[in-house]
């Protein structure tokens, strides 16, 4: 089975400023959404309580929320359903610090007498623990930024690489902006795969890449929107095919992982979309718009291997000379 | 057909993969196999602070009251202490006798010592605070990991994190009421004291207030049994559980536990001077800083053990004397983090992500046979020993497998066969450009390897910076995904190859590339 026309050379950059629009305004959309909006911060980072509760029959809400007014450790709580009508989710800002009596233990105290229930699950963080968090996923990202950076500018070249950046920055900034418009926690797991997504964005950007040095390499073809369109038709058929394997196991974690999986199923599952879309119309594109030149590049090529020549040629005579 | 040393290669990968992941997949008695987090199994995690200023103000107050044992032995009036955060200042009555006190103070390891007129201030080296803050971790960690090794649970963890925080995991705990009980068992201080009620002034305990007492060099204790019950006792106390060397559970007369323990050589020697010179006065068994009990002392007691009596269950008594043999606590700990599973959650999300696993496999091996025909099979061969590859390095390392560790597998296999897409792509290419069908294979491989490490070095190198900046599951995360990578580099580049090589006579002799690489007939093909 094939996809795509093998020969055909798609004019992507053509349209280029349809995409350049579209991107620019879901971009600064999720901003807006992500500033004003804000996220629901998962209690990894706000410090808080988290108990999962399942009860034998329905869960019942109201009788919880009514128990639950008695102790001011559940002043500002949310009880919510989780998963199915038996397991309810209750969350509070507080926590606390002593360990032989703990939050876990006064919400079973409380629990008492709302009908047969099991405790699943106690998260509890420390306020401090949030905070540590908070400054390790940060330089965790941009230390992850940095090192793809130097990378793809040791590989190919700075240009390449700041369009690979502002990609990456794109589709994760977009991502986020779904998350944050559909409310999904944003806990320890979303920043897991916040750096799978922008592991996975710089994949595909990657191989668009090697295709464009190719090409600059292999043929004598000295536009560089022509090179960019064949390089990124010629890798088409194999992003899209990646991406639809990806987004198929994907679906099938968020479908089945649980609500326990959703802070990272969810921002992956738009992540492979949005990384796929900017691949194919953003990451290219980009290169061109930072004003990269073919034949300054070609000629670097050139003098690279003018040096190497050169280099050889005095190891010889330096080898022989000694010899 | 010929045998190639990719091929061997592969061979010894499949061999590798399938010995090692064999003892978890079909739960093998013997050899390694996968530890699953404590999400999966179910279990408790703590992360645990330790209040290391409580160990500097103990270092502060042992050291005031060696002072003030050198200040009586001398017959030096002390007039009055006061204790701050992190040091304490003695005013003496005589001024011309600080001078011997301050010289007896410098001999005081890490002491740091300021005379002002007839006043001595005492603070501690910043080695000292340092050296005192260590020794109170590394104390605690070897006492909780103690206590937890008498508890009867499976392997507890119990690891320094960070420069003051204890890692506590317990795995196979059960039931809440278990979990709270390794809690008390954990943060109990369990500081046992055996000291000597001021029967002067006993009677006169109600209506005193802790000044009046320190005063007099006494302290005001709290019955364990009735709050409301004072005790009146000497503020130092004859002995400490430093000298303790067993402690069990044993039941009185009534049939009621209690907890009898039995003290070392020197102890037994103090024990036994002071009840010989206290006949008729009443000793009180502190622990906690709450009296159990205060019997009136009636010969001398040699021998050197005695009892803790007070009302517990026996559960209660034997976890206490779980506390007494592994020593005491000597700074109170805290939970900056906790997390708790029950099993029956641990097995849903098993459940969950092995369903999210299969499922994901089945859609990806049935549309990669679809889509590239028997190009399609061979990648699927690759994944599937990827899977064996990494599941066998995960039990070989002893790593853990978190629900995290399972979403980066569930995610790996969509990633894995990324290679194998771009190399049959590359060939497709090739072929169809026209070129001779071994070459266009070798060529495939060629060009498509400088892709896949480029792009692939990039993913281990943002999984390492993960590993290094995450916490327990999301490191989980990190391993799995990068020995993915690792195991789909070997198996895509290496392996497939040489099963192409294998073939590639009878590729070249039928030239039916729709059966071999899913592509569509074309006129003139």
């Amino acid at each position: 089975m094939e996809l795509f026309k093998e020969d055909k050379i798609y004019n992507f950059l053509g349209k280029g400023k349809i995409f350049f629009i579209a991107s620019f305004v879901l971009f600064f959309i999720s901003i807006a959404l992500i500033a004003i909006k804000g996220f629901s911060f998962g209690i990894d980072f706000t410090g808080g309580t988290v108990v999962q509760v399942k009860y034998t029959g329905d869960a019942p809400i109201d009788k919880i929320r009514e128990s639950l007014k008695k102790s001011e450790l559940f002043e500002h709580a949310s009880v919510s359903e989780f998963g199915s009508s038996q397991e309810v989710v209750i969350k509070t800002p507080s926590s606390t610090v002593g360990l032989s009596h703990d939050i876990g233990d006064t919400t079973k105290e409380i629990l008492k007498g709302t009908g047969e229930f099991e405790i699943r699950r106690v998260d509890m963080v420390g306020p401090k623990v949030g905070d540590e968090l908070r400054v390790k996923g940060l330089s965790a990202f941009l230390l992850t930024l940095l090192a793809i950076m130097a990378t793809v500018t040791f590989r190919y070249e700075w240009r390449f690489a700041l369009a690979a950046i502002i990609a990456i920055v794109h589709d994760i900034v977009i991502t986020f902006g779904f998350v944050s418009y559909f409310g999904v926690d944003f806990n320890i797991e979303s920043v897991a795969a916040l750096l799978m997504i922008l592991g996975y964005s710089i994949h595909d950007t990657i191989i668009v890449y090697d295709r464009v040095r190719e090409h600059i390499e292999e043929s004598k073809e000295a536009d560089f929107v022509h090179i960019i369109n064949e390089a990124v038709s010629r890798t088409q058929s194999r992003t899209t095919l990646t991406s639809l394997t990806v987004f198929f196991v994907v679906l099938t974690l968020f479908l089945f992982g649980g609500d326990i999986m959703l802070g990272f199923s969810f921002p992956m599952l738009v992540g492979v979309v949005i990384g796929t879309y900017s691949s194919i119309f953003v990451a290219a594109q980009l290169v061109v718009w930072t004003g990269f030149s073919v034949a300054a590049y070609r000629q670097k090529m050139a003098d690279k291997v003018k040096i190497q020549a050169e280099k050889e040629r005095m190891r010889s005579q330096f080898e022989s000379g000694v010899m | 057909m010929k045998l190639n040393f990719r091929l061997v290669i592969f061979a010894f990968l499949i061999a590798f993969g399938l010995f090692f992941s064999a003892p978890s997949l079909l739960q093998l008695e013997s050899g390694k196999k996968v530890t699953l987090g404590l999400d999966l199994q179910g279990g408790l995690h703590m992360l645990l602070g330790v209040k290391t200023d409580e160990a500097i103000k103990a270092r502060i107050k042992s050291i005031a009251a060696s002072v003030k044992n050198f200040s009586e032995k001398k017959d030096i009036i002390i007039d009055s202490f006061s204790f701050n955060e992190d040091s304490v200042s003695i005013t003496f009555l005589d001024k011309d006798e600080v001078k011997n006190v301050k010289n007896f103070i410098s001999e005081i390891k890490g002491s740091v010592v300021a005379v002002d007129g007839a006043k001595i201030s005492i603070s501690l080296t910043k080695e000292e605070i340092l050296r005192s803050q260590e020794q109170a971790i590394s104390q605690a960690i070897e006492t909780i990991r103690n206590r937890l090794d008498q508890f009867g649970l499976a392997e507890p963890v119990v690891a320094r994190q960070g420069e003051n925080q204890i890692l506590v995991e317990l795995a196979g705990i059960k039931t809440a009421d278990e979990e709270q009980r390794a809690r008390e068992l954990i943060s109990r201080a369990a500081k046992l004291e055996l000291m000597a009620v001021d029967e002067d002034r006993a009677a006169r305990v109600n209506s005193m207030s802790e000044s009046d007492a320190s005063s007099y060099g006494d302290v005001i204790l709290e019955d364990a049994n009735n709050p409301q019950i004072k005790h009146l006792v000497r503020e130092i106390p004859i002995l400490d559980g430093s000298m303790l060397t067993d402690a069990h559970v044993g039941f009185d007369q009534n049939n009621r536990p209690l907890i009898s323990f039995t003290l070392n050589a020197e102890g037994a020697g103090i024990f036994g001077d002071f009840t010989g010179r206290s006949v008729g006065k009443r000793l009180a068994v502190v622990l906690d800083g709450k009296v159990y009990s205060a019997p009136v002392i009636n010969e001398r007691i040699g021998g050197g053990s005695g009892q803790i009596s007070g009302h517990y269950t026996v559960v209660e008594a034997k976890d206490l004397a779980i506390a007494l043999r592994s020593g005491s606590l000597l700074v109170p700990i805290y939970v900056m983090e906790k997390r708790s599973v029950g099993p029956s959650l641990g097995a849903d999300s098993i459940r969950a992500s092995l369903l999210a696993l299969v499922s994901g496999f089945a859609l990806v091996i049935v549309f990669m046979m679809f889509y590239y025909g028997l190009a399609g099979v061979i990648a699927n061969i690759a994944v599937v020993v990827n899977l064996f590859i990494i599941l066998g390095v995960i039990s070989l390392l002893g790593a853990t497998l978190t629900l995290p560790g399972m979403a980066g597998i569930v995610l790996h296999i969509g990633l894995a066969v990324d290679a194998n897409i771009i190399i049959n792509e590359r060939i497709r290419e090739g072929l169809r450009a026209g070129i001779p069908t071994s070459r266009a294979i070798s060529e495939g491989y060629k060009k498509a390897m400088r892709a896949i490490l480029d792009s692939n070095i990039t993913q281990i190198l943002a999984c390492t910076i993960l590993y290094v900046y995450g916490t327990g599951a999301i490191k989980g995360f990190a391993v799995t995904l990068s020995l993915g990578i690792l195991a789909s580099i070997l198996t895509a580049i290496v392996s497939t190859y040489g099963i192409y090589q294998f073939f590639m006579s009878r590729i070249e002799k039928d030239k039916n590339y729709t059966l071999w690489f899913g592509m569509s007939k074309r006129k003139g093909a």
